[in-house]
């Protein structure tokens, strides 16, 4: 395939060491009816490897990561140019309803189904499909799910309950379960802290980090400590533009674009 | 883009609504349809003369329709100068004076309930009590005591209309600012002096939408009318006197309504009803629109 | 400001409070009474006999309204079962596409539709149903009820539906599930206790019309089932018995008052007991 021989191009940052690339984005724009939110971005995802998109308010990532499962066109004049490429495919000829089952996403604010039990939150994927498996696969896939969100040994006795009733870091959590019961390549997660206390946070920080392994990570986030924390890859982005894209390490370090250089020190937010 | 079953389930799916709403659109079309069309020989055959004309005759053919305007206007008129220091009281009551509370919980209860009395219920029981009444009243001012009459359907027709317009002046007032009251009442002002100057005038389109509301309602009230206002197809300005409405005069001929023309005019009264009540709720609702009013008692507020 | 003016001023204030107390517990009285002579009068004729029988001819005691209450069963149900799932896909329909040109034109013709005389619906299924079938029918009843149900069930499944949150729509979409399965499995069952209050609030609105099936269903003096017939039903004997100038008949009338206000009070109280209201008051 000629994507391949893309891969072993592509510049990640500044290095050209040739990586496991599973996610790719070319000349990627988003619109909302005429104006330009995302602007032409090159981005390249390295697989089982969480990557960070950092930058101030209205920067646009929330945009750009809801163009990745196709839900920005959901929205009222929404529309996207360029292609974003699953293993070399572009998921903009894909059906959309595919698309995100491969690519899954956590919302900022935990939502879990209200009229659903916790047990039958984490399979929503297969029940609002109408996929009847049998019960001891449910229970395997349930079970699997939990235990990747570091959610089992706290919910194991009470899979009957529903899902509202647990904290909002519980809450959180069973999401990121519901979303990896779909055993997706890769997994968005929409600031999913933001809206949780410290201690909570901490816990699904620590999860996204043992998360990796089993699949790809994309977080968007204002956090900059968070960013730090966690990712293996940062992409900073301005005004709808890719500013800076390295090995987190390296981005916090020595940033190589004054503009990365004052958001991370403060001087805007 | 790779067809599957889940898009072309999505497009059935889709394409089903839309079918949906443009046979449910079929209605309405069908009904100002259908009243046009076979008020027609009518309106043919009358013209204008027929919202002026003073004569309702079936034997002769003649059919003139003025007494039931008239009927209407005087009936819907009265009721609502009836109604409205009530409607208007209980409004200023619910949202000025009692916050919460038992007396507060059980008149609105009641205005409620009165809405939800079925009008055929309403007519028994005129029939039964007030008619009779009037009839004493009547005999006491010294003229015919009939009893049924304009007025008695006047005062039931005032029973039935309060809570519409109650209900929509209460929810105006709520929405009256706190703070242009508390303004007011920190430069002295009493609490009714509060509700005239600030409340009132705040409120004054809602409470005119809560008006016309209550007299689309009256407007189209059938059952209660035709038991107590005395059917009798005379044009009259005296309250006193049976006469009919728009309304009454159709559920009281129209299965005896033996020829096309006399068919055709009851029809034309009812395109009539049709077109005033439905430009007098328009307007209605358009003011409420302004307010975005959600009621707690959307069921009331929607009709 | 002078001591005499402001006393005056104190004093209009409480003479306004003490007005409008008294004008508003006025409303209270025909209700009272209304309510009270629908429970005296209707509990004096109402006993097994009325309930289980048919009427009887003129002239003889007795006699009951059972061919009306079924008779209103019937007509109810069938225009329920006719016209509700219309509503609630209309008010899909509108709440999903809401800025489309037919969908603002639709809710303005619902709302005319609303707001129409019940006669004036009765001339109207009289027209399209009556006459080619060439007679009366409890199905002409039913049509004139369903027209009638069919704005408030629509209305009300449309605010249900407008108040489900964004998210519970995306975090369905999300994890890959089609539109049509996200609005029938995820945003109709959540406004299910919405809807279902809706249809009955509409249910308590038609069970005591009277107008429209005056030349639709018409009335019966005897039992039927078939709605391509006319039928008995409890507004109607009301009215015909009301206005008859028999006291036996009168006193059938209060008793079918009573049950026919029993019927729409009771269900308009299921419908706030079984589901709480949208806003939670």
């Amino acid at each position: 395939m000629k994507e391949s021989v893309l891969f072993e191009r592509v510049i990640l940052g500044s290095t050209e060491e040739a990586k496991d690339i599973i996610l790719q984005l070319v000349n990627l724009s988003a619109y909302f009816c005429e104006s330009r939110i995302v602007k032409n971005i090159n981005l390249a995802i390295e697989k089982n490897k969480v990557t960070s998109i950092m930058g101030p308010s209205g920067c646009g990532k929330t945009t750009l990561i809801r163009c990745i499962n196709r839900m920005h066109e959901m929205s009222p004049g929404g529309t996207t140019k360029g292609e974003i490429l699953l293993y070399g495919k572009d998921i903009n000829n894909m059906n959309a309803i595919e698309v995100r089952k491969k690519i899954g996403m956590v919302f900022q604010r935990p939502n879990p189904f209200p009229t659903m039990t916790i047990y039958e939150n984490v399979i929503a994927g297969f029940i609002l499909n109408g996929i009847r498996l049998p019960k001891n696969i449910m229970d395997e896939i349930v079970e699997d799910s939990l235990s990747k969100a570091a959610l089992w040994d706290e919910v194991k006795h009470n899979l009957g309950k529903r899902g509202i009733y647990l904290s909002g870091g519980q809450q959180q959590r069973l999401c990121i379960a519901r979303a990896l019961a779909m055993k997706p390549d890769v997994l968005l997660l929409d600031e999913p802290t933001s809206a949780l206390d410290p201690k909570a946070t901490a816990k699904i920080e620590e999860l996204i980090v043992q998360l990796k392994e089993s699949v790809t990570i994309l977080i968007v986030t204002h956090n900059i400590a968070q960013a730090a924390r966690v990712s293996d890859n940062t992409a900073f982005l301005y005004l709808g533009e890719l500013v800076e894209y390295e090995p987190t390490k390296k981005l916090f370090t020595i940033p190589r674009d004054k503009r990365t250089e004052e958001y991370l020190t403060g001087k805007y937010g | 883009m790779i067809m599957n079953n889940e898009v072309i389930i999505d497009k059935i799916f889709k394409g089903s609504l839309r079918a949906v709403g443009l046979v449910l659109l079929g209605i309405p079309l069908l009904l100002l349809g259908v009243m046009f069309f076979y008020s027609l020989p009518s309106i043919k055959a009358f013209g204008f003369r027929f919202i002026v004309g003073q004569t309702w005759d079936p034997v002769k053919g003649m059919y003139g329709g003025l007494p039931f305007l008239v009927g209407t206007l005087l009936t819907s008129l009265i009721a609502l100068v009836i109604s409205f220091p009530f409607s208007f009281s209980t409004a200023l009551l619910l949202s000025e004076y009692l916050e919460g509370g038992i007396l507060a919980n059980m008149l609105k209860s009641a205005i409620e309930l009165l809405a939800g009395i079925p009008s055929v219920i309403y007519g028994f029981w005129g029939l039964i009590v007030l008619v009779p009444l009037l009839r004493k009243l009547e005999m006491t001012m010294g003229i015919p005591p009939y009893g049924v009459s304009i007025f008695g359907a006047s005062i039931i027709l005032s029973i039935m209309i309060i809570p519409y317009a109650s209900t929509m002046s209460r929810e105006v007032m709520r929405l009256v600012p706190g703070d242009i009251k508390e303004a007011a009442y920190s430069l002295g002002g009493t609490h009714w002096e509060v509700i005239k100057r600030v409340v009132i005038p705040t409120s004054r389109s809602g409470i005119f939408a809560g008006i016309l509301l209550a007299l689309g309602r009256a407007l189209g009230e059938t059952m209660a009318v035709t038991m107590i206002i005395g059917n009798k197809n005379q044009l009259t300005f005296n309250v006193f006197e049976p006469g009919n409405t728009m309304a009454s005069v159709i559920a009281n001929e129209f299965t005896e309504a033996s020829d096309t023309l006399y068919l055709s005019s009851l029809i034309e009264l009812g395109l009539l009803l049709f077109v005033v009540t439905a430009i007098i709720n328009f307007l209605g609702r358009k003011i409420i629109e302004r307010y975005e009013i959600k009621g707690d008692d959307g069921a009331l507020l929607n009709e | 400001m002078s001591d005499v003016l402001i006393k005056k001023r104190i004093l209009k204030d409480h003479l306004a409070k003490l007005i409008i107390l008294a004008i508003s517990i006025i409303v209270v009285v025909p209700l009272v009474l209304i309510l009270g002579y629908l429970i005296i009068n209707g509990l004096a004729s109402i006993n097994l006999d009325f309930i289980t029988n048919i009427p009887k001819p003129v002239g003889e005691t007795g006699g009951g309204i059972l061919n009306a209450i079924l008779g209103s069963g019937i007509i109810i149900l069938t225009a329920l079962i006719l016209f509700v799932p219309l509503g609630i896909g209309g008010g899909i329909y509108v709440s999903e596409f809401s800025d489309t040109l037919l969908s603002r034109i639709l809710r303005l013709s619902i709302d005319v539709l609303q707001g129409t005389p019940s006669i004036v619906i009765g001339i109207f299924t009289w027209v399209i149903c009556v006459v080619p079938m060439g007679r009366f029918s409890a199905l002409s009843g039913s049509l004139a009820l369903g027209v009638m149900v069919l704005p408030i069930v629509l209305k009300s499944t449309e605010e249900t539906l407008k108040l489900i949150p964004m998210e519970l729509r995306e975090a369905a979409t999300a994890l890959g599930v089609p539109y049509y399965r996200v609005v029938l499995k995820v945003v109709v069952p959540a406004g299910l206790k919405g809807i279902a209050s809706g249809v009955l609030l509409g249910t308590t609105r038609i069970s005591g019309e009277t107008a429209p099936l005056l030349f639709t269903a018409f009335g019966n003096p005897y039992m039927s089932f078939n709605i391509l017939k006319p039928m008995s039903s409890l507004p109607l004997v009301i009215y015909v018995y009301a206005t008859s100038p028999y006291d036996e008949w009168h006193k059938l009338a209060w008793g079918a008052s009573l049950i026919l206000i029993l019927l729409v009070f009771g269900i308009n109280m299921a419908a706030r007991i079984f589901f709480s209201r949208r806003d939670g008051r």
